[in-house]
This record gives C-alpha cells, sequence and structure tokens, in this order.
C-alpha cells in the first residue's frame, strides 16, 4: 500500500528502540520491508519507544507508520487511546499514585495532595491512576521510569515518604515488594487448590514448579485427547471466571470444532476492575500454572499459540511471566513439540497500555490486532471469528488455572466442591476495611459474612456500611444482607452479581457520595468513546451525581435520580459492550438498597 | 443496486421472522434494518450508510429481540429464522429516546435530516440535561478552500474514517483518536488537511450525516442562514474529465452549484467521486480559478 508519510526521521534512541523490536531496516528507504501491514506488532512498536524515550513523537509515529504500513492517522488513533502513553514531552520518571476506590479508602487522596510541588522541568512527575490492582494494601503507587534503563515497581502501601523518594530517586528509592504471599492470608493451608502453590512454590524454578505436581495436568491431558480435555472441563461444570459466567466447555468445544484454521488463544491477563487483584497473585507466586493451563487450552482447542495480554500496570508478575515462558521454552515445554509429544504451542505476552476497555473479549482483539481497543459488536462470537478473525479461545487466567486441579483429581472431584450449578473454588478479591485484605480462597456458597469473617470483619470498632459486590461494574450490598450466598445464582437472586470476585467492604466512615463519584469518573474516562450510550451516558451520569453531591439537583432529587435511571438503562440496553452495559449498576444499587441521596442511612 | 453485480448460483433462502406482530419472509443474509424497510416500518438510523458496513455505534436503530438480554442494532443484526422482533416496544422507544437525547445535548443537530422529527416522534428532549451539560462545541475547521470541518456537529459515527480508509478511499488520512468523550475524528496530530493524507475526494462529505463536513459553499450558506434545500434543484451529469464517466449530480441554488453528489445505486463508483469530479465544478460558475 501507498501511503502518504511526512517523512519524519525519528531520534537515534526512538529508531534503536524501533531496531531492537523489529529489526533493522534492511535499506536506506526505512519503510517496512517485508511484505503487507504488521499492524498487529503497533502495540508493542508504540511500547518500545514509550520506554526508551518516555514520550511519544510526532516522528517516532511517522516512523512507525512507515516501518509497519500503517497509516499515521491511525498510529496516531491508536496511541491517543491509552492513558499509560503520552503523546507530548514528559519527565523520564512518572509515578503513578492510585487515587481508585481501595486506594481512595485508605487516604490516597492526601498522599497525593502531600507530594512535594513539581515544575514539569525536573525529572519526575506525578500522576492519579486508576485501580493498580494492589488493592490488598491500598494506598498503591507505580513507579515508571523510561529511558536507557526503563522499568517499573510498586510501592504498597505508599507513604508520602515513598512518593517523595519515588519522585527523587526513581525506582531505587523504592525498598523491596512483599513476597507474594502477603496478599494471600490463608497461605500454606493444605486444603488451597488454586492458590495451593502461592508462598510455597518459588516462582522462578520451573524445577521447583515439576516438584510440586507441575505439569502432572498437561501429561494427564494429552493422555485423554484433545476430546478428553474438553470432556473433562465440560463436566466439570467450570464456569469462566471473568465475570460473565459463561461454561468453560461449552467454548472450548465450541472453538474446537471450528473447521476454520488455525484457532487462536488469548489469556485475558487484563485485569483492571477497581478492586480486582487475583489473577496478579496466581500470575506473581504461580507464573508456570498459568502457563500450563494455556498450553492445556492451545492442545484441546486446536491452537498453537496463546497471547496472554498482560494489563500494563503489574511489573511483576510480567517479569514472573517472561522468566517463566523462557525457561519453559528452554526445556521443551514450550514451543514447536510440546514435551516430545508431537504437538506445537508457544506463548506471546502482550502489554496493555492502560484501558480498562482492553479487558473486554472482543476489545482485546483489537488492541492485539493493532487497532483502537474498542469492542466489537456481537454477533458473531470469538468462537466463531476472533483475533485475526479466526475461531478464537479467550479466558480469564483464574478460569484457566481453574483446568489444572480439574485434570489432576477429575471432573467429578471439581464438580463436588461447590454449590449448584456453581461448582468448584473460587477467588474472591477482599479489600478496603476489613482486618485482613487479600485474596481469599473459598468453595462457592460460603456467604458473603463467612468470606468477612475469614477477612477478620471490620476493624477498630467501626460499623460495616456497605460492600461493593463485583467492582466498579458491580452492586452494593447492605449490612443486612450478609446471607448472600456467593454464587452466581445466589447473587443473581439477590439482584447482584459476583462480576470478577471483588468483595470492597466499606465502613461508617466512608464518604458514599465521593466514592460513587469515583465509580462514575471511572467510567467516564474508560469508556472507549464508540457508542453514544456509554460516551455520553457515562457523561450525563457523572454530572448528575456532581449535582445531587453539591445539593442543586436539576428539579429536585426525585427528578435528578428519575434522570439517572433513565440514562442507566439506556447504557444497559443499548451500549455495545459489558462496560456500558454495567456502568450505571452501582450507582443505582446505592440508591436502591443503600438509600444514597434520598435518606441517607 | 443497478448494474454492480451478476448473482449465479440459487437465490438466497427465505428466512422467516415476526416483525411488530406480522410474519415477514426476508432473504437469508438481510439485517432487521432491511426486514424493517421490506415491511415499511420506520426505524431511524444515523450512523447506518448504504455504502458502506453498519458500525452500529450511533445505536438510534435499536430494537426488541425476544429472548435477548440486551437490544439489538437493527443496522446490523442478521435475522435469524423465528426471530421476534419489536421495533416499537417500550425498551427499544425508550432506547431511542435517550440516544436522542445524549446526542441532542452534546452536539448540534440542526443539519441532521430527520433528528427533528424524530425527537418528537420519540419525545426526546435534549434540553433536560440541563445547560452546563458537556457538549463537543467548537470552532469550525476551515483549513482548505474546499470542505469545512465543523466538529462541533460530529457526532463520531465513524463513517468518514471508514470513507476515507479501507471501505472506499484507501487514503487514510482520518481516525478516530483520544478515548471516551473526549474522543474526536482526526489527522495526526491534529495537522490540517493539506499536510495531511488527504485527496480532497470529498467521499468523508458524502457520508456525513449531521452536515459535519461540508461543502465551503454549503457552510458559507449556512453561516449566512441562506442556505436553502427547497430552493435546490438537483441535475444529473456525466463528469467531463475522464474516461471512467461518474454520473455527477449538481445541486444548484440561486443558479450556483453548491454541492456535488454522485447517486449510490450508480454502479461506476456508487456514490464516490474523486477531487475532479466533487469539486471542480468553479470554472462553470465564472469564479475565475478553475
Amino acid at each position: 500500500m501507498d501511503l502518504r508519510s511526512a517523512g519524519l526521521t525519528a531520534s537515534v534512541a526512538e529508531q534503536a528502540a524501533l531496531d531492537d523490536l523489529l529489526g533493522a531496516p534492511a535499506n536506506g528507504w526505512r519503510g517496512n520491508g517485508a511484505l503487507g501491514s504488521r499492524r498487529h506488532l503497533l502495540l508493542p512498536a508504540l511500547h518500545a519507544v514509550h520506554d526508551a524515550v518516555g514520550w511519544i513523537s510526532r516522528e517516532a509515529v511517522d516512523e512507525i507508520a512507515r516501518r509497519l504500513e500503517v497509516a499515521p492517522a491511525d498510529v496516531f488513533g491508536v496511541a491517543s487511546f491509552y492513558g499509560l502513553f503520552s503523546l507530548e514531552p514528559r519527565p523520564p520518571r512518572v509515578v503513578h499514585v492510585c487515587t481508585d476506590l481501595a486506594c481512595r479508602m485508605a487516604g490516597s487522596l492526601d498522599l497525593r495532595a502531600g507530594a512535594p510541588a513539581l515544575d514539569g522541568g525536573g525529572p519526575a512527575t506525578l500522576v492519579e491512576s486508576p485501580c493498580l490492582g494492589l488493592c490488598e494494601r491500598a494506598p498503591a503507587m507505580l513507579v515508571a521510569q523510561y529511558g536507557e534503563r526503563p522499568g517499573e515497581a510498586v510501592a504498597a502501601p505508599a507513604t508520602a515518604a515513598n512518593v517523595a523518594a519515588a519522585l527523587d530517586e526513581g525506582i531505587g528509592g523504592l525498598g523491596p515488594e512483599p513476597p507474594v504471599a502477603a496478599a494471600v492470608p490463608q497461605a500454606g493451608d493444605p486444603n488451597l487448590v488454586l492458590l495451593r502453590r502461592i508462598g510455597v512454590v518459588d516462582p522462578a524454578s520451573l524445577n521447583d514448579y515439576r516438584d510440586r505436581g507441575g505439569y502432572e495436568a498437561l501429561r494427564r491431558a494429552v493422555r485423554l485427547g484433545p476430546a478428553g480435555v474438553i470432556r473433562e472441563v465440560t463436566d466439570s461444570g467450570l464456569v469462566g471466571r471473568g465475570g460473565a459466567a459463561f461454561p468453560t466447555g461449552r467454548k472450548w468445544a465450541a472453538v474446537a470444532g471450528q473447521p476454520v484454521r488455525p484457532h487462536e488463544l488469548v489469556c485475558n491477563a487484563d485485569e483492571s476492575e477497581p478492586g480486582t487483584f487475583k489473577d496478579r497473585v496466581l500470575m506473581e507466586g504461580d507464573p508456570y500454572a498459568v502457563l500450563e493451563a494455556m498450553t492445556i487450552a492451545g492442545y484441546a482447542v486446536g491452537a498453537e499459540r496463546g497471547y496472554l495480554y498482560l494489563r500494563g500496570e503489574y511489573p511483576r508478575a510480567l517479569r514472573a511471566l517472561q522468566s517463566a515462558i523462557d525457561a519453559a521454552r528452554e526445556r521443551g515445554f514450550l514451543g514447536p513439540d510440546v514435551m516430545g509429544q508431537g504437538f506445537a504451542f508457544d506463548v506471546e505476552i502482550r502489554r496493555g497500555a492502560g484501558a480498562y476497555i482492553c479487558g473486554e473479549e472482543t476489545a482485546i482483539f483489537n488492541s492485539i490486532e493493532g487497532y483502537r481497543g474498542e469492542p466489537r459488536n456481537k454477533p458473531p462470537f470469538p468462537v466463531e471469528v476472533g483475533l485475526f478473525g479466526r475461531p478464537t479461545l479467550v479466558n480469564n487466567v483464574e478460569t484457566l488455572v481453574n483446568v489444572l486441579p480439574i485434570l489432576e483429581r477429575g471432573a467429578a472431584a471439581f464438580a463436588a466442591v461447590g454449590a449448584g450449578r456453581s461448582t468448584g473454588p473460587k477467588l474472591f478479591c477482599v479489600s478496603g476495611a476489613v482486618a485482613r485484605p487479600g485474596v481469599y480462597e473459598v468453595p462457592f456458597g460460603a456467604t458473603l459474612g463467612q468470606l468477612l469473617d475469614l477477612a477478620g470483619g471490620v476493624p477498630g470498632g467501626r460499623r460495616l456500611r456497605a460492600v461493593l459486590l463485583g467492582g466498579a461494574a458491580g452492586a452494593f450490598v447492605g449490612p443486612d444482607r450478609l446471607d448472600v450466598p456467593l454464587t452466581f445464582e445466589g447473587a443473581a437472586a439477590a439482584g447482584v452479581t459476583l462480576g470478577s470476585g471483588v468483595v470492597m467492604v466499606l465502613d461508617d466512615t466512608v464518604d458514599l457520595t465521593g466514592f460513587l463519584l469515583r465509580i462514575a469518573a471511572f467510567f467516564r474516562d474508560e469508556s472507549c468513546g464508540q457508542c453514544v450510550p456509554c460516551r455520553v451516558g457515562t457523561v450525563r451520569q457523572e454530572e448528575a451525581l456532581q449535582r445531587l453531591a453539591t445539593g442543586r439537583p436539576l428539579g429536585g432529587v426525585e427528578e435528578e435520580l428519575a434522570r439517572l435511571a433513565d440514562i442507566g438503562q439506556v447504557m444497559g440496553d443499548a451500549s455495545i459492550c459489558g462496560l456500558g452495559q454495567t456502568a450505571a449498576n452501582a450507582v443505582a444499587s446505592a440508591v436502591e438498597a443503600l438509600g444514597a441521596f434520598r435518606s441517607e442511612r | 443496486m443497478k448494474g454492480t453485480s451478476v448473482r449465479i448460483g440459487p437465490p438466497p433462502r427465505a428466512v422467516e421472522l415476526s416483525l411488530d406482530g406480522e410474519t415477514l419472509r426476508v432473504p437469508e443474509g438481510a439485517t432487521i434494518l432491511d426486514a424493517c424497510r421490506a415491511a415499511g416500518v420506520d426505524v431511524p438510523t444515523l450512523c447506518w450508510g448504504d455504502t458502506l458496513t453498519p458500525k452500529n455505534a450511533c445505536r438510534v436503530c435499536m430494537v426488541e429481540v425476544e429472548g435477548a438480554r440486551v437490544l439489538a442494532p437493527a443496522c446490523s443484526r442478521k435475522v435469524e429464522a423465528g426471530m421476534v422482533v419489536r421495533t416499537d416496544s417500550e425498551r427499544a422507544r425508550h432506547a431511542r429516546r435517550l440516544v436522542l437525547e445524549l446526542l441532542g445535548s452534546s452536539v448540534d443537530l440542526s443539519a441532521a435530516p430527520r433528528v427533528a422529527e424524530w425527537n418528537a416522534e420519540y419525545g426526546a428532549d435534549p434540553s433536560r440535561f440541563g445547560s452546563e451539560a458537556a457538549t463537543v462545541a467548537q470552532e469550525p475547521l476551515v483549513d482548505n478552500g474546499l470542505y469545512v470541518r465543523d466538529y462541533a456537529r460530529c457526532i463520531l459515527c465513524y463513517k468518514c474514517v471508514d470513507a476515507c480508509g479501507d471501505q472506499w478511499q484507501n487514503t487514510f488520512a482520518i481516525a478516530v483518536a483520544g478515548r471516551g468523550f473526549d474522543s474526536r475524528i482526526s489527522t495526526e496530530w491534529s495537522v490540517p488537511l493539506p499536510e495531511s493524507a488527504c485527496v480532497y475526494c470529498g467521499n468523508c462529505v458524502e457520508v456525513c450525516p449531521t452536515g459535519a463536513l461540508a461543502f465551503t459553499e454549503e457552510y458559507r450558506l449556512r453561516e449566512a442562514g441562506q442556505w436553502a434545500p427547497e430552493r435546490q434543484t438537483r441535475t444529473d451529469t456525466i463528469c467531463p474529465y475522464c474516461g471512467v464517466g461518474c454520473t455527477l449530480t449538481l445541486h444548484v441554488q440561486d443558479n450556483r452549484i453548491v454541492r456535488v453528489t454522485s447517486p449510490h445505486d450508480q454502479f461506476v463508483g456508487r456514490g464516490n467521486l474523486c477531487i475532479k469530479g466533487r469539486f471542480g465544478y468553479s470554472h462553470v460558475q465564472g469564479d475565475g480559478d478553475g
């Protein structure tokens, strides 16, 4: 294709970063050098340049456009979609202070306000961030260092001293992270299934993983054959843990049965729902389990490669997974002939760049393909037309990891755990006002109250105000409803959702209005902008909440609440994807279950 | 489409559906919108275009499909056998009213045909979000002599991007940039069109449903309050420039060409033209710069 480019030349550092990723240009033309567009490398190319110089210049966009054969306007459109990319010069050290739900309750606004003033000319800058997925040790902070030695690290709980040190010294100013097991209060409990190796296995050692039962499930999978694996998964009753609770076996069978080849596999590790951090813990603490589960899925559905789409804010998970992939490849657990069993499978990590919407199961395809992370209309569903237009299996990290115990212990043993159609163990991310926040594994069927007891209840003599179940896209449960059984059916019967397993506890000191405003701002920020109900509806929802919060409702409180309900209904009925469809849930439930804005209980 | 293709093989099978209580048979592969039009049911559309793949971004055409959790966009959802569709249910009407209100409260829709009529039909009141509601109001971009980009009227329907890109022109001068309410149609770094890849085919202007993209002449007349479609005549002729022979429809007001289109069912270009056919008419007007 003959695409027009302004002919701008990127800097030496930008070119070197692109050379590292794409190889040096074959000649002085500095064009693509490949047959056809390499658009699928757009997000990695943007990351490469951004890591190297800390922002994306017009020259770099032009250079990337030529090398990948993508129009400059398209490169700009994609680069401007992601929150972690700066399109203007910025200091090479960026401190992201999380001001989202759990961190807000832990004082992150004070942390932000108390940070040293910056004039913009120095080596560091501070930005507010949506949820960083470190809610069990809120408030959280992510430090990104760009330039010759780029890197990222987190600090949580972050103190004013941490913020000052990060601004002064960057990553070097942060202390070591606590061990992964610190996020798992039950760590070491012999009854754990999904979390059994967290804090026990050395995440950097393939040998240790194998010594602790690793790759037994894959061996059994090979003995069963692809159809046998799918039968086991179906019989186990496993349903997706990302939020939609679709039967996993049915999805696998649908992909495996598609005549079009090859099939694609995507592991959705873009865990970005505020309050969710379970996948982070699995990936940091037991990375080989994620790879083994992906390998089994690829074997079963006939995919020879899997993309692991990891949110951009998880540096420790990225390091753990990359090192695990390298070791697994070297030892033949990934590659052209996995374990000498005659099938090929490999894994490529794709780093997200700060976009909640990319965790949506079709937006993730567009992001990987180098398009803006906008959801696609369904049907067609991913099992028929997914990544690169091919039949695609997309599963969340937790869903995939459940496949290991299914194969190790058998479908019947797995299905015996849980209640009703909600089989197996479930991870919950407990944060906020509890004594022992963290990831908890309980069999489906435990009640919300039992889970809160496990986490030590509300500390410090304070009173429970509400629980946000399912995250920003979820709903509030009042203290009178702690008997809600934590199953998909039980939650649905109570008019709530388990979502991604968020259990965020609010005590009576929480500013509920401020909390709701933050949820509204989150959706306004994270809406991709594609469809009208969500693009404009999230803005109107926030405006109405602002008016209610400041005591100047338009036409009175009841009229304003009716307006909010109207906005919520059109977003739920007419938005393209789950983001818009759930963007009003929490606000609506706060009005209904907690009496927000009417008679604050 | 007149003469665009010759179908070889058996005719498509018919699929039966229920539309607002009436049983209807449509060819397999038809959309709900196709079925509605065949049945004479008027469903509003904004982002749908007869020469483009449905983007279903505006969501004004939502209908209720029995058994579905959410509403379906009529423009892109294909009819399935036994489908029960209601275009006029309370939920569908509610969605259309709210979409019209959300759009009308944030975008200048005064040049979008039929929107006022739909507002009345669905009882939409865009002013209900208050005078401080955020809008996309901005100054028009006048950076070339041929057409104006007045993005205060843009509903972000993606039609111009698709027409500029792989669905027609393959020029890729514009894309959607930014995210959420800040999304906008933009060249790279918002450079003026003369610095972009734009080839001034005007095919984006052709598909724009709200007047956000307009011939300079049309824009001037609108600004002066003199734009008067009811006084305009349309005359079909053949483009004089090359041998392709595109049909041109000259829109003439007060003896001056104010817009050039091409019939969408014309098999040569299906409504698409190049810079010469679209804008090369100033010599006719005696402007002296043609």
